[in-house]
């Protein structure tokens, strides 16, 4: 049921591209989300395959996982793809029925959008599988460090991402254990029109957000009782330290760009219109 | 008129890395208007196990059958199935969520469609049932202790007027008063309405005093089930569970290795005075020693 919701949370595994230093995860997946916005060709999408699957083979992480990650995207998917094949108009027309057109270009471009589309949300979805949410927001604030010169609060806003990380799980559990309660107490979310439907919410949501007060308040107070006053002087206990298959990590990714760059654009290989 | 479990066992997330043999082949029946304790050590299933008896939980395998249906037929009616086997789950406090007292309990009759008289009715009478005063039923639910919170809530599932309460360790987080109190609720509840009370508990002390018949689950699989004086003369195998007897328990058979005559069966304090007693009458004064 609510647990199935698989996009941004933590598989717990042993592997290679768990053991990475998170900074590495993110600056790779930051660039291969830019890889696949450089060039736009057949052979550009093979190797981005190539590089994908290989890091999604490495992770351990089960396939299932990562495609029931797409889920939430399948309207927006379908709707770009939509649009892309019916409104570009390039190349010769494949396809003529009333008044859809769809042509050599648009179905190229839709096709092309929905892998860069579905590419883009494994990529990150790997990252989130694989790094356990505190090492994301460690990773995250000692490489937004330099922006402290700026004035701007890195560890407090870092802080404030691993919390509400944090509660992600903890208030979809609270969540699926309150419906349960209301649910002994004879309440109905299936059935009925939508006003009815959100009437039956209403059970859930008032128990969920005094909980998530009360376990705010609960937090903040063990915070202060432990004397937290934000970034300044805080020592880490387990500083991130890069190591030698980190440089391996950013090595293998960067040769990936050039070579994503240099074949998508430079080399010619076609295949009918793609 | 019984809910039985016939080889039930659950799995949680299967084919995941969280996957977890949560229960292994549980079968037992309960008879109605039984007093029925379920102990075991956190984690040992026993919340899950409770889960399905109304149906919140679906089996992976195995069945459930309430009054000779199997509820896993199709078309079997849940909901009604949930009115008759009423569960309070633990910390049921935070399920609460009206503006007042009394139109919280009301929110399980409204589900059963009855009119707004009956609801009233049934919600003043199960807040009657578990003792709670009438001068706060328009108080707003969040501004009672946290034990007046948990009789509103256990009113609001008795309000619906099951057959069956089962209570998730109904005490969790209670001091020594307030357990006291909702627990000899309970049993006024089941001595008074002969409903079938199931107790959820990890402490033997509180089940020791009011149930008839004990369950021990250990890891997803019913390890022992008999009367308590029954489970409690396997002390020894409760203890490599991570549980242990009542301490009365404790006291009856180490007189016993002492030479008194004394039977360990005791399970309360009460029944050991007794007991010693009985025994030092027996055998005149002088105790051996």
């Amino acid at each position: 049921m609510i647990r199935d919701i698989t996009i941004g949370q933590y598989y717990p595994a042993e592997s290679r591209i768990h053991r990475l230093d998170p900074r590495v995860k993110i600056v790779c997946t930051l660039l291969f989300l830019v890889s696949l916005f450089i060039q736009n060709s057949l052979l550009g999408y093979v190797i981005a395959t190539v590089y994908l699957g290989t890091v999604i083979r490495l992770s351990k992480v089960p396939l299932k996982y990562i495609v029931k990650g797409l889920k939430p995207i399948v309207i927006l998917l379908l709707f770009t793809v939509a649009m892309n094949l019916f409104l570009t108009r390039s190349g010769e027309i494949l396809v003529h029925f009333w008044i859809f057109t769809i042509t050599e270009g648009g179905l190229r471009t839709s096709v092309f959008m929905a892998i860069r589309l579905m590419y883009l949300v494994a990529g990150s979805s790997i990252m989130t599988f694989t790094t356990s949410p505190n090492g994301l927001t460690d990773g995250m604030e000692k490489l937004l460090h330099p922006l402290n010169r700026l004035n701007v609060p890195v560890h407090e806003v870092a802080m404030m991402m691993s919390i509400a990380l944090r509660f992600i799980p903890i208030l979809l559990e609270e969540t699926d254990k309150i419906m349960k309660a209301q649910q002994a107490r004879g309440a109905d979310f299936e059935s009925g029109n939508i006003i009815q439907r959100a009437k039956a919410m209403v059970p859930i949501l008032v128990p969920l957000f005094v909980s998530a007060f009360r376990r705010a308040n609960d937090l903040a107070m063990a915070m202060e009782s432990r004397c937290y006053h934000g970034g300044e002087g805080r020592t880490k206990m387990k500083p991130l330290r890069y190591k030698g298959r980190d440089r391996i990590a950013y090595i293998v990714t960067w040769l990936y760009i050039v070579v994503i760059f240099v074949a998508g654009r430079f080399v010619p290989f076609k295949l009918w219109i793609f | 008129m019984s809910i039985a479990l016939e080889h039930i066992s659950y799995i949680y997330s299967p084919g995941t890395a969280y996957e977890k043999h949560a229960l292994k082949d549980v079968s037992f029946e309960i008879p109605q208007g039984q007093f029925l304790g379920i102990i075991g050590h956190t984690g040992s299933g026993k919340s899950t196990l409770i889960q399905h008896l109304n149906g919140l939980v679906r089996a992976t395998s195995g069945k459930v059958v309430y009054e000779g249906d199997n509820i896993y037929d199709g078309g079997y009616d849940m909901r009604a199935l949930r009115s008759q086997v009423g569960l309070v789950f633990q910390y049921p406090e935070y399920q609460l969520f009206e503006v007042d007292v009394i139109s919280d309990v009301c929110f399980g009759p409204k589900n059963q469609g009855l009119s707004p008289e009956e609801c009233e009715r049934n919600a003043r009478e199960a807040l009657e049932l578990v003792g709670f005063p009438e001068k706060y039923y328009k108080q707003s639910p969040f501004e009672l202790s946290g034990g007046q919170k948990r009789r509103v809530a256990i009113a609001g599932v008795l309000a619906m007027k099951p057959k069956v309460l089962i209570l998730d360790e109904p005490t969790a987080g209670l001091d020594p008063k307030g357990r006291d109190e909702i627990l000899d609720q309970v049993e006024k509840l089941h001595t008074e309405t002969g409903m079938t009370v199931i107790l959820v508990s990890h402490s033997m002390e509180d089940i020791a005093r009011y149930v008839e018949r004990i369950i021990v689950m250990n890891r997803g699989e019913k390890m022992l089930d008999g009367t308590p004086a029954e489970v409690f003369r396997h002390y020894r195998e409760l203890e490599e569970v991570g549980l242990a007897a009542p301490q009365v328990t404790y006291v009856m058979h180490d007189l016993r290795a002492r030479g008194f005559d004394v039977s360990p069966d005791a399970t309360t304090i009460e029944e050991a005075a007794e007991e010693i007693l009985r025994s030092m009458s027996r055998s005149g004064k002088a105790a051996p020693g």
